[in-house]
């Protein structure tokens, strides 16, 4: 019978789940990481799933899986030796990229750039040129372009990006040189501008198409090795790759293109959300996932994260569509400090990390966290442990945040509920960021908190946004791992058309998205996704003639044919206001066009938990009373251990419930419902 | 007469304590909407200018109008002396008029909007934000004439007025405005941008009012004014010495063959105060070079400069304000009186930042960088297309950040936050043009231990005949090098015309009449170095010479000796620093590549332009200098 393997390799865990694609029953596991190579936890976790289920690894047809070796070869920097094949006169267009000094006014003093991700040593200009209409302004100069070649391959280059001016228009130079590269340079990848992202913008396009090519051996590597041992055990089994928009790409079209994956991991934790989230009955939802250093948050509309056409990794902004994930550098090792010269608190940027971590962790850490300030609350117990990994000393963090009371000239547990709320307001402006700034009413939505501490800080952060009831979904590894078994294979095709309204036939418009939507349904084909199961959605990219930032419009391509371009330009006007409070009178453009391809998702039921017929939790499941510091005030909190819970029980706030890898926190005045699939559903207190 | 502030709800605003943590929380708060009202704008302008170079700048003010929030420091006490009307809920300010708003804006182009937020009947802050238009009207498409004469040549001047009364639009007065601009469209929809930003202003603080209660709110700001007040006061004893401190630079020529002009400074400490004084900066200039400096913004430039070392996270207001004095005599390039022509104020405008810094790092080494990119040269090109269709480019250039004490300057880079260039695929697809080269200049940027950044080289082909106009500056001058780092490469202009001649181009000049296929070279200038480059690392070096940013023949300025495989020849290089080293002697603090006289004698043979002459300066403007009090303690400078 043909089974789903959904898998997410976590900093500790490496979370499964399997779905037996006939009746929707699922198995989920759990082993420990295994980071030196990743695919040995993987096969663990394999072999203890089958095990459970009582099946043969051969039975599983399909693994899905979320990634995050693209961020981390950029984020550590052990990418490949890119070389960089320029259009004359624009071998420094990395170098100069925007322009831009970050910091405000005087941010220059203390900014230091880093170099480009192609050196600039081994980037190469060759003469030829194409005009902004894709027509030929200079032939392409063969002799040239394998002079300048030939110092690439002196300079033993790994990948090769080829990025010429107004290629997005005319990409015949770009394809002459990938066939004089593929004589010169045998064996090294080559990564077309035009391939990767055929928009308008040379820098965006180049460091876009560089980073492609920059993460590309690396992920080919890791998914080559992986698809080769799931292969020995599970024959004719198809691996598919996390897409950062959500989607899912087969293990070929995700080494080729690896630069959609660098936002694989965080993609995966907001599809799982979703999925959570719907099977408990909500489709509008914040998802918060908090981790050691940093904390993403994204809004979901109507079950469908929104999509973002960029994608930041380090300070890597490439144009790729990606899940609208925000990240703000705050997380349970975010260290407090009080700068001497103004006195103020400040929690981050700055982290502690895993090395030395929090000073409650005993392991050499002596800076308040954030963490440590939840020690000294009481809402991180020291007296109760689950899973036995990690001893928590209380008295450490106390001595850690003493300087931080001290200077500020209030108590030490005043100034842990100081450092809690100014992490969670850090936490409240990105929320903000998503919603309110975007015109959403957070009250019309659901959060839903995940991550190592985000269920920790989630109650406060529903109570800050109004946004009810607060999610916390069991297990955040698994809920990962469930949005990489419940996600689509997807592709899109774009292209840069600018072309104003007025000027615009949409008999040509619907000719050009028909060509576009054969592309992405190719890729669709090549994944063997039943035609019946295919479906295609069309987006065009608009803003008012001349205007900066383009807004993304999907729309009813037959209505496109019958109606005309209306059917863009109406939703256009009214998303202008909603966002911008109003709409102008001026003719509007086309930017970018774009087709999206997408298979059938799958149908599976979730774990349910089982029901209990008291709304109070058994015995078994209290486990102690904490001294907590809330509201500023001492109270005493219920401990209880998630995994006794049962359906419908009721759990009244203040109460701190442990689970193996994470703790949640119900402040007073709120209660915290325990849903049929496990979930606790926190609301005020009625 | 004062502005009469209109209330319907007359109990007063309470002081109270407010906790830490609070305090912070609102901090932040308020950053997050300044940087919303920033977003705001950046998305829904239309001119390159506000949309890619983010030429705006927003402000939050409390209810006395001193700025908590923003970077260019409050206007509105002035404004509020000088406006002879009343101040009601509804009402939003459009200013246009430098002489109108003690110059909190510097010239015509900035439109500069003031809402005051009202909650309950109560005036509780004010939100203002200003942007560059792309045309006001005037004699040059641009509306930046570098040879006006008078501020009335220079566009359609708007004196404080109420554009919204009662939240309503003054439709009259909108279109008689922009009925004067050759680009109306973008001006209404830049204005509306500005708009759009101040009512997120206002939404964001009375949420704010709302979340913490309006005496909370209100007690808060005087809070975080008086924290920066005592941060301030601390970095000053810290960091400027009581001794007099001098320092002055120049503006290389007015546009109309004279020049240099001096822009001096003194700074010193006075019982915990710092005073700035300008005595000894030349005379206003007959033409539009002069800069109408607002003292209050000056501060500003100061106290971000100081503090950006210290706590790069906090939030700058207007509370330190009175800590400092500055001092600028009336009638000079800095205090020009009405009808002073303002237009071309860009370069005095930059060129204060690097009297600022030669004057704060004499004081505090950590603070000493080189000459910077203390400009934002212009480029405007504008004509009718093969179609009939207006074209009018304005767009701003960029250059070498100084090398400084944290690191090497970029190559190619802005002075002004949040500044970025225009891709060139935007600009040929939108204009009739093509840009042949977009490159840094290699070696423009001054050597030292931290390398100046370079120069940018940019080819404009136009595809048009069409007229030009050039704003630039530095072309005599050169950007300084401090303790031991070598100034940067100079500014040039070189206009290719298609029959293959070659012209020099003046720094500043318009309608200059361009026909299809010529080519200008805006090559801009590189930065300062800093510190020694005979003791720079000689893989960074090597480095450098890899990438192309520095020649072989470049690496010889860091005693260092490149072999043929671009690898360093580590033997010579040491001989080669230990002579140079000896030959150079005592390290100078500034590199300024020669005196005045020096550079004007060298002129017409390194840059192929005549020297500028001696300025004259109007004899009224002398006298008027003479007759003003001076600031107690100066020292008289004789002019050289």
């Amino acid at each position: 019978m043909p089974y789903r393997l959904g898998v997410d390799v976590g900093g500790t865990f490496t979370d499964l789940i399997l779905v037996d694609e006939k009746s929707g029953s699922i198995h989920t596991a759990k082993v420990p990481s295994t980071p030196a190579d990743s695919s040995i936890g993987v096969m663990n976790g394999v072999a203890k799933i089958c095990d459970n289920a009582g099946i043969d690894p051969s039975g599983i047809s399909q693994v899905m899986h979320g990634t995050t070796v693209a961020t981390n070869t950029v984020l550590t920097g052990s990418g490949a030796k890119v070389g960089l094949v320029t259009t004359k006169g624009y071998r420094q267009v990395l170098q100069i990229a925007r322009s831009y000094v970050p910091g405000g006014l005087g941010g220059w003093v203390i900014y230091n750039k880093s170099a480009p991700l192609a050196p600039l040593s081994c980037t190469i200009e060759v003469d030829e040129r194409m005009g902004a209409d894709g027509a030929v302004v200079r032939d392409l100069n063969e002799k040239s372009v394998i002079r300048e070649l030939k110092k690439l391959k002196k300079e033993n280059i790994e990948a090769l990006t080829i990025s010429l001016i107004n290629s997005y228009a005319n990409p015949a130079h770009e394809k002459a040189v990938e066939k004089l590269a593929k004589q010169v340079l045998p064996g090294v990848p080559v990564s077309l501008s035009y391939d990767v992202v055929p928009e308008m913008q040379e820098y965006e396009r180049t460091i876009t198409t560089v980073a492609n090519s920059y993460v590309r051996p690396k992920v080919a590597d890791y998914v080559k090795n992986l698809e080769r041992k799931l292969k020995a055990s599970m024959k004719d089994v198809k691996l598919h790759i996390l897409r950062s928009d959500g989607g899912m790409a087969s293990a070929k079209v995700a080494q080729s293109l690896p630069v959609n994956l660098l936002m694989s991991g965080p993609a995966g934790g907001v599809s799982g959300a979703v999925w959570v989230a719907k099977q408990a009955g909500f489709q509008n939802l914040l998802t918060f996932d908090m981790g050691g250093t940093s904390t993403d948050v994204a809004l979901v509309q109507d079950s469908k994260a929104q999509l973002r056409r960029e994608t930041t990794v380090g300070d890597v902004t490439v144009r790729a569509s990606s899940v609208d994930v925000r990240t703000v550098g705050a997380g349970g090792g975010s260290i407090a400090h009080v700068p001497e010269l103004t006195g103020a608190l400040r929690v981050g940027p700055e982290s502690a990390g895993a090395e030395p971590g929090p000073a409650a962790y005993n392991k050499g850490g002596e800076l308040p966290t954030v963490t440590d300030a939840n020690v000294v609350l009481g809402y991180l117990p020291s007296e109760v442990r689950l899973g036995g990994d990690m001893e928590i000393r209380r008295d450490r963090a106390e001595k850690a945040i003493a300087p931080i009371a001290k200077a500020l000239g209030i108590s030490v547990k005043r100034a842990a509920a100081g450092i809690i709320d100014i992490v969670n307001e850090n936490m409240y402006g990105a929320l903000r960021l998503v919603s309110v700034e975007q015109g959403f009413d957070p009250r019309d939505f659901a959060l839903i908190g995940f991550g190592g501490a985000g269920p920790l800080h989630a109650n406060a952060l529903g109570r800050l946004m109004n946004s009810w009831p607060v999610i916390i979904p069991p297990g955040p590894g698994v809920l990962c791992a469930y949005g990489d078994a419940t996600t689509r294979v997807r592709d899109e095709a774009s292209r840069t058309f600018i072309r104003r309204f007025g000027k615009t036939s949409p008999a040509e418009l619907v000719r050009i998205y028909q060509q576009l939507s054969n592309k992405a349904l190719k890729t669709l084909e090549k994944e063997g996704v039943p035609k019946s199961e295919r479906s295609i959605s069309y987006e065009a990219d608009v803003r008012y003639a001349g205007q900066g930032l383009q807004l993304t419009v999907d729309f009813d391509i037959k209505k496109l044919k019958s109606k005309g371009l209306s059917v863009i330009g109406d939703p256009f006007d009214e998303m202008h206001a909603q966002l911008f409070t109003f709409a102008l009178e001026a003719d509007k453009e086309i930017v970018n066009v774009r087709a999206v391809a997408q298979g059938k998702s799958a149908e599976i039921d979730s774990k349910k938990a089982t029901r209990s017929g008291s709304r109070t939790p058994v015995a078994a499941a209290k486990i102690g009373v904490s001294k907590v510091f809330m509201e500023g005030k001492d109270m005493d909190a219920n401990l209880y251990r998630r995994d006794q819970l049962k359906a419908g029980n009721k759990i009244e706030g203040p109460a701190v419930v442990l689970e193996m890898d994470s703790t949640t926190v119900i402040l007073s005045g709120h209660t915290g419902n325990v849903d049929k699939f496990g979930n606790i559903l926190i609301a005020p207190s009625a | 007469m004062p502005a009469t502030i209109v209330e319907t709800n007359t109990k007063k605003l309470k002081r109270k304590d407010i906790d830490p943590i609070t305090l912070d929380i609102i901090e932040n708060a308020m950053m997050n909407a300044r940087y919303e009202m920033d977003a705001v704008v950046f998305r829904t302008a239309m001119s390159p200018g506000i949309r890619e170079q983010n030429d705006m700048f927003p402000m939050i003010a409390n209810l006395e109008g001193k700025m908590v929030v923003g970077q260019f420091g409050s206007f509105i006490h002035g404004f509020k002396e000088a406006y002879d009307g009343s101040i009601e809920e509804g009402d939003l300010f459009l200013t246009t008029d430098p002489y109108a708003c003690n110059g909190a804006i510097s010239h015509i182009n900035d439109w500069l909007l003031l809402r005051p937020i009202f909650k309950d009947g109560r005036l509780i802050a004010y939100a203002a934000m200003f942007g560059h238009m792309t045309d006001v009207g005037g004699k040059v498409p641009g509306s930046l004439p570098t040879d006006a004469r008078e501020i009335f040549e220079e566009g359609i001047r708007v004196p404080p007025l109420k554009i919204f009364k009662k939240d309503e639009l003054q439709t009259d007065v909108l279109e008689l405005i922009l009925h004067n601009s050759r680009m109306p469209t973008w001006n209404r929809s830049d204005f509306n941008a500005l708009v759009a930003a101040m009512r997120t202003a206002e939404k964001r603080v009375i949420e704010m009012a709302e979340r913490f209660g309006d005496d909370e709110y209100y007690s808060a700001l005087d809070e975080l004014l008086a924290r920066n007040k005592r941060a301030m006061a601390k970095l000053i004893k810290d960091t400027v010495p009581e001794k007099k401190q001098h320092f002055e630079d120049y503006i290389c020529d007015d546009g109309l063959g004279m020049g240099p002009y001096r822009i001096k400074c003194a700074m010193w400490r006075d019982k915990g105060k710092v005073i700035f004084d300008f005595e000894g900066t030349d005379p206003q200039s007959i033409s539009s070079i002069n800069f109408y400096l607002n003292e209050e913004m000056f501060k500003m430039f100061c106290g971000v400069y100081m503090i950006m070392v210290f706590d790069p996270q906090i939030m700058f207001n207007d509370g330190f304000y009175d800590l400092m004095e500055v001092h600028i005599p009336n009638g000079t390039l800095l205090k020009p009186r009405e009808p002073a022509a303002l237009s071309c104020r860009t370069h005095a405008l930059g060129r204060i930042f690097d009297v600022l810094g030669g004057l704060l790092g004499q004081g505090d080494p950590d603070f000493l960088a080189g000459a910077g990119f203390s400009d934002s040269p212009h480029f405007m090109y504008s004509g009718y297309d093969k179609n009939g269709e207006w074209y009018q480019l304005y767009s701003i250039g960029f250059g070498g950040i100084p090398g400084k004490p944290s690191g090497d300057g970029p190559d190619g880079h802005s002075l002004w936050p949040s500044f970025t260039n225009v891709p060139n695929e935007f600009l040929e697809s939108y204009f009739p043009l093509r840009i042949e080269s977009y490159e840094t200049i290699t070696d423009s940027g001054g050597a030292g231990y931290n390398r100046g950044g370079n120069g940018l080289r940019m080819g404009y082909c136009f595809l048009e005949p069409g007229t030009i106009s050039i704003h630039d500056d530095r072309w005599l001058t050169y950007p300084w090098g401090v303790n031991g780092g070598e100034p940067g490469r100079r500014s040039e202009k070189i206009l290719k015309r298609a029959d293959g001649s070659t012209e020099r181009m003046p720094s500043k000049c318009d309608r200059i009449v361009v026909s299809a296929g010529d080519i200008l070279y805006f090559n801009t200038w590189g930065g300062g170095g800093c510190g020694d480059p005979f003791k720079r690392e000689t893989e960074r070096v090597e480095f450098d010479v890899r990438a192309g940013l520095v020649s072989v023949e470049g690496a010889r300025r860091y005693g260092v000796v490149m072999n043929a495989d671009l690898t360093v020849d580590e033997k010579k290089t040491k001989a080669l620093r230990a002579r140079m080293t000896k030959q150079r002697g005592k390290v100078k603090m500034f590199d300024r590549g020669g005196e005045i006289a020096e550079l004007k004698k060298r002129c017409k043979k390194e840059t192929g332009l005549d020297a500028p002459r001696q300025p004259e300066f109007q004899a009224w403007a002398l006298k008027y200098l003479e007759d003003q009090p001076k600031v107690k303690g100066r020292v008289k400078v004789a002019r050289g």
